[in-house]
């Protein structure tokens, strides 16, 4: 049973401060009198907005692959070479059979130490991705505008995929790319409303990690990934 | 008293901060790089000042209607695993977070960044109860190593340079490379990495709290308060009541605001959302979920003047613009709230008694409300200090003269001040016509209302200022 500890003196108390009763009715969202975030990237293609993605993958030091359903086996391969994978781990999501990964994954199982996340494994999966070369796994929701993936983690997408191998890969279907942040917190706002449980995690993640934390330095790679490489698949 | 950092007055601390002669440069040049890539970011996402507007307006609701977001974020927290404690002091949230440590016999604590266990001084109350605290925020950790206290909300280690980083690192860790950041880094992210996997309760701060369906989201680019969150099975989070959003929707907005103001980024590399605690099959994150929403003197602003300063997202962008700041650095304001936002929000927190010259480290040019992107009034707020200080609280008026001399100190510091006056300039933009400032901002309006105020730079802000306190001594501004 989880607790909720001294609630109600501290609320009467900040309704006191603020002059009035405590709330108990409903307090409606008021219409707010601007709201610019729906202007940004407003009425572009899909195909417009991955130029913009594109784009935004030099500012954030992120590799960028555009690819069809048919060469993404070939494509992924291509930079699992570059990163010089050794093992890597994956999230287990239906859309590897859908993008045909699974000949690739079987064709390099020698040469890869190839981890798919499981439940059953338990906190070994931690350990495995702590030690893993390469993260893979797919983007939600894509957002052109700032180069951002949208993870939902779930019980076969750990939080540790994306987080603790040396580089991290995120397939794209185009078909998940919106202009902004915009479109994907007013996804989740209505999958709340609709009363859907929302996931335990939900990661907005925009290239490697870096700090500025020595001398203002921009460096690339401290607690996360120090390398990332988004692949755009087309998938309309 | 938490908020202060050393014993030192802030006279003592001002020269302190003049004479570290790196210091200074890297408080110029991170001025320099925060302030272009705002104002890069700004005119990117166009109609900055709508974006600035509409951040403001849905703070001023959440702040005046806090108590209903604040309930309705418990019950969501409450329905997905966490425990939701409510501290009104900072002694109640130490002791019930102290009391968690002792039932999970726990030995190690790895903490990511966050200014209100600053603030309520968790580190000591956890290591009272022998737990071992780790801060893993990488700025964070490198003062601790020193056990030096942070000079710059977004960038902590900002008076340290890359040598002494290494001294350092070798004396207390063994290290023995180079000091290029980057081999730091790496040295710091093996080291840490140990840590996030032998301890046992990770501590978070919050950025935004969504009331809608109980996230607790981080904004951060380094990637520690992920591994806070992903593998230890007991977290803590610890959040200013004040911290709040009502719905995702919202949150959008100010991530925003807050990730284009404080680093001039369209996002950082991780926004996370973490919703009480792991669901069932899930192996990362934490089996045991503690929210703990703390009060500490916020509820006494509520309903006066200084509502508004809660409002505040820790961006740091006024932090960053301050003529004030980039002389004496973050040290100087004897505060873990530095600048402009600091000198308002110490005094009402901690008493004036504590803090009493703060009020008076401004040059109350206004460059700080001007970039504010909640658009809180702060130089107006510092005003409004000076005048509770003297006519509510009875202190000395002669503690304005104690801030002109120390005003003279920072003044006498040529190189620095020319460049503080040469920033100034662009700030003031605006309003600048003929090379006159005919309607200004804030003070400079008060005092555009009598006598029209020369442009800074083309005549120096020190020059005119020489010539101001020859014809009116005794006024720094019209009140
Ligand atoms: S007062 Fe405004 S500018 Fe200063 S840190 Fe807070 S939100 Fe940012």
């Amino acid at each position: 049973m989880t607790k909720i500890y001294n609630r109600d003196a501290f609320l009467e108390n900040i309704a006191r401060h603020l002059g009035r009763k405590r709330q108990t009715k409903k307090v409606e969202r008021p219409n707010w009198h601007v709201s610019p975030q729906h202007s940004v990237l407003r009425g572009l293609s899909q195909d417009e907005l991955v130029d913009i993605l594109e784009k935004q993958c030099q500012e954030i030091h992120t590799a960028f692959k555009r690819t069809n359903i048919e060469n993404l086996p070939k494509t992924l391969h291509d930079v699992l070479s570059t990163y010089k994978t050794k093992s890597m781990v994956v999230a287990n999501d239906s859309r590897l059979k859908r993008f045909g990964l699974i000949p690739l994954f079987n064709s390099l199982k020698d040469e890869i130490n190839i981890h798919l996340w499981e439940e059953a494994n338990g906190k070994k999966n931690q350990l495995i991705a702590e030690q893993a070369d390469v993260g893979i796994s797919f983007s939600e929701i894509t957002l052109a505008e700032s180069g951002t993936v949208t993870l939902f983690i779930n019980k076969n997408h750990g939080r540790s995929i994306s987080l603790m191998p040396k580089s991290y890969i995120a397939l794209i279907p185009k078909s998940t790319l919106v202009p902004r942040l915009t479109q994907a917190t007013e996804r989740i706002h209505n999958q709340v409303k609709n009363g859907e449980q929302v996931p335990s995690c939900i990661s907005f993640v925009t290239g490697p990690s870096n700090s500025a934390d020595i001398e203002m330095n921009l460096i690339v790679g401290v607690h996360g990934p120090m390398h990332a490489t988004y692949i755009v698949i087309e998938d309309a | 008293m938490t908020l202060k950092i050393s014993d030192l007055s802030y006279e003592e601390r001002v020269q302190e901060g003049i004479e570290n002669d790196f210091m200074r440069q890297a408080v110029a040049s991170a001025q320099g790089r925060f302030r272009s890539g705002r104002e890069t970011r700004a005119e990117e996402i166009g109609n900055w000042e709508d974006w600035r507007a509409l951040g403001e307006e849905i703070r001023r609701h959440t702040l005046n209607n806090l108590d209903y977001y604040l309930e309705q974020l418990s019950d969501e927290v409450s329905k997905r695993g966490g425990h939701v404690f409510f501290a009104e002091k900072a002694e109640d949230a130490n002791a019930y977070i102290q009391d968690i440590v002792k039932k999970k016999k726990a030995k190690k604590v790895v903490k990511s960044k966050s200014m209100v266990t600053e603030e309520i001084g968790l580190n000591q109350a956890l290591e009272e109860v022998g737990a071992d605290v780790v801060e893993s925020d990488l700025g964070e950790w490198i003062l601790q190593l020193d056990d030096d206290p942070p000079s710059h909300i977004v960038t902590p280690a900002l008076h340290k340079n890359k040598e002494q980083i290494r001294e350092t690192f070798a004396k207390k860790r063994g290290y023995t490379k180079s000091e290029k950041p980057e081999e730091l880094a790496l040295f710091a992210r093996e080291q840490l990495r140990e840590e996030f996997l032998s301890c046992d309760i990770g501590i978070t701060g919050c950025n935004f709290a969504v009331a809608e369906s109980g996230a607790i989201t981080f904004v951060t680019n380094e990637g520690n308060a992920r591994m806070v969150t992903t593998i230890p099975d007991t977290q803590i989070t610890v959040m200013g009541m004040e911290r709040i959003v009502p719905t995702w929707e919202e949150l959008d907005i100010l991530v925003s605001l807050l990730t284009r103001a404080a680093v001039g980024q369209k996002i950082t590399s991780y926004v996370t959302a973490i919703t009480g605690t792991r669901l069932a099959g899930e192996t990362d994150g934490p089996e045991e979920f503690h929210l703990v929403i703390v009060d500490n003197g916020r509820s006494k602003i509520l309903g006066t003047e200084f509502q508004s300063t809660l409002h505040c997202i820790r961006c740091a962008a006024c932090i960053n613009v301050c003529p004030v700041y980039r002389h004496i650095g973050g040290h100087a304001y004897n505060s873990i709230y530095p600048g402009p936002i600091g000198a308002v929000l110490s005094p009402l927190l901690d008493g004036y008694e504590s803090h009493q010259e703060l009020p008076y480290a401004s040059t109350l040019c206004g460059a700080c409300t001007e970039v504010c992107p909640v658009k809180i009034p702060l130089h107006e707020l510092l005003i409004l200090h000076r005048k509770k200080m003297v006519e509510e609280e009875k202190m000395s008026p002669k503690l304005e003269q104690l801030a002109m001399k120390g005003y003279a100190k920072w003044a006498s510091n040529a190189a620095a001040y020319k460049m503080g006056a040469a920033l100034a300039r662009p700030a003031l933009k605006p309003w600048i016509r003929q090379e006159t400032i005919k309607k200004g901002p804030g003070p400079l309006k008060e005092w555009t209302v009598n006598r029209d105020f020369p442009a800074p730079a083309k005549e120096t802000f020190r020059a005119w200022f020489k010539k101001r306190n020859k014809e009116a001594p005794h006024h720094d501004e019209d009140l």
